[in-house]
């Protein structure tokens, strides 16, 4: 099978559809992409990584918070592992910052021992107690009231787009289908057996059917009679300072957590920018993605316990994500309703980092029910990799110009982004189809102006390569057209009303 | 790579690099380029297609294409260059600006003086934490005037402006002329951000109506917006509980304010003032780095195009007399502040006058509008100068030309606006000395 990518017609049937294009769906597809079987995700969104995928806070967890035995601990320790592996050659940010679990008094300072514990039961290596002056060494910016803090070397950060990206492009190298803009809508089911997926774009048969519909995946369980877990949506909120305050922190830093979250942390990213967040507030709207001034506050307030001295003036966006919670644990393994249906559902935090791991474990649990394995020879493991204009010394940017001139030719001038690169993010095997899409690629527009400047070339970009109107190109969700015609605001109705 | 060396480089062209350029070539630098990444001069005159500009620069009343066209008419009359599809990627100390371009790659041009002339960013959304979701619709004014005025396409049909900055008003009656429905300005603070013409001329006599004190407290919308609540706010700009309301709409258009767009001079290592954003100058638009000076938009935000111009041209030539060797070293440095009343000054800092130098002109932005009142200057904490100011109002400059004898050898100068007493006429625009 060819891989394929995009709002095109589903196959008449497929080994195996995995359902949702996270970052979880997608680690999934890449890892059944390894072996001789026809693979199809589906996806509702026009593009991978639109929902919880888009909005985290792109932590490679070390793996000493989660209880001893659970998939959690499991798979954390597990993926962190694999990132390290993969990320360089799938094209995925990555950088080994370790991180803090800062505490302010000597209750906290318990509460650090016993993580360090846990960790070490989870098989977290190289974590250690750091005292006061340690901590205030490695970040200088901390609170002067920190009393000592727990170390995990192998704490990372990584880009959470161009993780789910990543994947999603290395399946679709290896033969995987991505059908964007389709819906679940129903299942058949003969004898208790999956035999097809019903869709908005018709119809697939198949006996084997991956649930990874994050917030939506309790939904999807129902259409198949399967009501063993429930979904709560938990928000958080965040807000992301400008490049030029990257200096703030170098690692991950974390307040003692108390039971419902891991607190509101301050951490760089991969791309050199600050952010603060998340809050955890629980709601009903699975679709609810609006900041709150409240919230807003109260993650300021928290951060400023662990670094007193935030650059607000610096920040550069708000936004917030919604967390899929089901429960303590992950929900991995087979429904109990219908066969063939396995779910990867209520993958909260640690989520991002088990990603590549619980594609290991629903792999392995897709040939216990039946799916046979056969190791594809031409699997390719890697992605080709996509120059970076802006980190490049001056020789290897001059000779990319002369391979391609768009090279010489900036579109976002925030970040530096040429179109070139752009141009590349769009007919990539997972290309982008909307203007965020660009933005989670290649950062056209993630920058301190937002895409005021970059925005309108990045449309007509979009717009060109796809072959399609200025009017058709969408910011990012189905329905989210950003330009009318004149023709269309005189008639009173556009195409995309 | 490619290396070339001019006298003068100016790293923009727009409305201030183009005057830069000109001034520097007219005094006599011999090698002059402009460095612009667009694909024509002119810079954000070209998408500023009402008219209103030059009213000062040339004694009539031309559209931002027009009165870009003065400049690139006259530049098209000399030897200077023009890089066109050129970003700059840095320009380090010693003169050293690396640019790229489609069809030319990276080059090098050595450069005995600098001028930065980037011109500005608009402030976003998330710089003022407007709280809401992230729908498709949420657009910053001048990105929306590109959007229709170049490229042909509009933005919305039902649209709500945030902020009552001049692009923002601007587009209020654009929009109106398209015929879309502009419901409503909204501006946090209790005065208008925008030029009183404009209030009058894009939003009065179309009827749409202003709301001063008002804050935009969320956005919703999950594709595209559908609408905005909205409260007032009390004097501490702090939202009244039980005012909010909701006004319907697909559209929303930003207009809260407008940075310096100074990455530039921020990695070469330049000083720049917190409050402008741009760069510390003195009376030569000299920033703290040698050979490199600084005009227009990235120096700090005008209000008229027609003092951009008139300031890059002290900084083209000041970079043409720096090139050629002529132009005197700092000598004695003097700071110069904004006080009571006061928002910006700059120049920031005053060098050594020249011989025969009878006056410096002075730009400020007030911290809140006032009625009548004073221009102070105080040298070295005693009263040296003081002028008459008919009407305040931090939406529009106040430039003055303070006598060099006035600031005498002070070695700290402090101007302020103070409320003019009863005794002096509203009318009187003679200059009281102190």
């Amino acid at each position: 099978m060819t891989g394929s990518f995009g709002a095109g017609p589903l196959p008449e049937s497929a080994d195996v559809v995995v359902i949702g294009g996270g970052v979880v769906g997608c680690a999934i597809a890449r890892q059944l992409s390894r072996f001789e079987l026809s693979v199809v995700l589906i996806e509702s969104a026009p593009d991978v990584a639109t929902g919880t995928s888009k909005a985290n806070s792109g932590i490679l967890h070390a793996g000493f918070d989660a209880e001893p035995g659970t998939w959690k601990a499991r798979l954390n320790v597990r993926g962190a592992q694999l990132y390290a592996e993969l990320a360089e050659g799938l094209g995925i940010p990555r950088k080994a910052t370790g991180s803090l679990v800062v505490a302010r008094d000597a209750v906290q300072m318990e509460t650090v021992a016993d993580l360090r514990h846990r960790g070490i039961d989870n098989g977290v290596p190289g974590l250690e107690i750091w005292n006061r002056d340690q901590v205030v060494a490695h970040e200088p910016n901390i609170s002067p009231d920190v009393a000592g803090a727990l170390w995990a070397p192998t704490g990372a950060i990584v880009c959470p787009f161009l993780a789910t990206v990543g994947f999603a492009e290395n399946a679709v190298r290896n033969g995987a289908r991505i059908v964007t803009e389709c819906a679940v809508i129903g299942f058949e089911v003969a004898d208790r057996q999956i035999v097809a997926v019903r869709t908005t774009r018709g119809r697939v048969a198949a006996r084997f059917v991956v649930n990874a519909a994050g917030l939506h995946s309790a939904d999807v369980a129902r259409l198949a009679g399967d009501d063993s877990f429930t979904i709560r949506p938990r928000r958080g909120e965040y807000i992301l300072f400008d490049r030029s305050v990257g200096q703030l922190v170098n690692t991950v830093l974390f307040p003692t957590p108390d039971k419902l979250s891991k607190g509101i942390l301050v951490s760089p990213t991969v791309h050199g920018n600050v952010f603060i967040g998340p809050d955890a507030v629980d709601i009903d709207d699975p679709e609810d993605r609006e900041t709150t001034a409240g919230g807003l506050a109260g993650i300021i307030a928290g951060a400023r316990r662990i670094v007193p001295a935030l650059p607000l003036g610096t920040a550069i966006t708000e936004f917030a994500g919604l967390r899929a919670a089901a429960g303590k644990d992950f929900v991995i393994g087979p429904s109990p309703a219908a066969r063939g249906l396995v779910h990867a559902a209520g993958i909260q935090s640690p989520g991002l980092t088990s990603a590549p791991a619980i594609g290991e474990a629903i792999v392995e649990m897709l040939q216990d029910v039946g799916l046979r394995l056969r190791p594809k020879a031409s699997f390719v493991p890697v992605n080709r990799q996509k120059p970076r204009f802006h980190d490049l010394d001056r020789q290897v940017q001059a000779r990319l110009i002369a391979g391609d001139r768009l090279y010489g030719r900036v579109i976002c001038r925030c970040e530096t982004i040429t179109e070139a690169e752009i141009v590349a993010a769009i007919q990539s095997p997972c290309g982008a189809r909307t203007v965020d899409g660009v933005k989670r690629r290649v950062r056209a527009g993630a920058g301190r102006c937002q895409g005021g400047f970059c925005g309108p070339r990045v449309t007509a970009i979009l717009a060109r390569e796809l072959g399609i109107p200025v009017t058709a190109v969408r910011k990012d969700s189905a329905n989210s057209w950003l330009f009318l015609s004149r023709a269309d605001l005189e008639a009173g109705e556009g195409v995309h009303a | 790579m490619r290396e070339f060396s001019y006298d003068v480089v100016t790293i923009g062209g727009g409305p201030a690099g183009m005057a830069a350029a000109l001034a520097a070539r007219e005094a006599g630098a011999e090698r002059v380029l402009i460095l612009e990444r667009d694909r024509e001069l002119g810079g954000i005159l070209q998408q500023c297609i009402h008219n209103g500009f030059g009213l000062r620069r040339f004694e009539e009343e031309l559209t931002g294409p027009g009165y870009a066209h003065r400049y690139v008419d006259m530049i098209g009359a000399t030897d200077i260059d023009v890089w066109l599809d050129t970003t700059v990627l840095a320009a380090e100390p010693g003169g050293v600006v690396t640019s790229v371009s489609p069809h030319a790659g990276l080059q090098v041009v050595r450069a005995k003086s600098v001028v930065y002339a980037m011109g500005c960013r608009e402030r976003t959304r998330g710089a003022i934490r407007t709280p809401g979701s992230r729908p498709a619709g949420v657009f910053t004014a001048g990105a929306a005037q590109r959007m229709v005025n170049m490229e042909g396409y509009l933005p919305g049909r039902e649209v709500v402006i945030v902020g009552s900055g001049d692009i923002g008003l601007i587009m209020a009656r654009r929009m109106t002329f398209e015929g879309a429905r502009v419901k409503a300005v909204f501006e946090i603070m209790p005065y208008s951000n925008g030029l009183t013409r404009n209030i009058v001329q894009c939003l009065e006599d179309f009827g749409i109506p202003l709301y001063l004190g008002h804050s935009v407290t969320a956005i919703h919308g999950k594709d595209r917006v559908t609408g905005i609540t909205v409260s007032q706010v009390n004097d501490r700009l702090e939202v009244i509980d039980g005012t909010a309301f909701d006004v319907a709409c697909d559209c929303v258009l930003l207009s809260v304010g407008l940075i310096p767009e100074n990455e530039l001079g921020r990695a070469a290592g330049v000083v720049l003032d917190p409050i402008t954003s741009g760069a510390r100058v003195d009376q030569f638009r000299r920033t703290s780095i040698p050979g490199f000076f600084a005009a227009g938009n990235v120096l700090h935000v005008h209000d008229l195009v027609d003092w951009v111009s008139e300031e890059a041209a002290i900084a083209g030539r000041s970079a043409a007399r720096h090139a050629r060797g002529e132009l005197a070293a700092s000598g004695r440095e003097r700071p110069v502040t904004a006080g009571e009343g006061l928002r910006t000054v700059v120049p920031q800092r005053l060098s050594d006058f020249e011989p025969g130098k009878m006056s410096v002109r002075f730009y400020f932005r007030a911290a809140r509008p006032m009625g009548a009142s004073l221009l102070q200057l105080w040298a070295d904490g005693a009263l040296a100068f003081e002028r008459k100011l008919r009407v305040v109002k931090p939406s529009e400059m106040i430039v003055a030309d303070i006598p060099v004898r006035k600031i005498g050898d002070a070695a700290a100068l402090d101007f302020r606006v103070v409320p003019a007493p009863d005794r002096i006429e509203a009318d009187d625009e003679i200059e009281e000395e102190a």
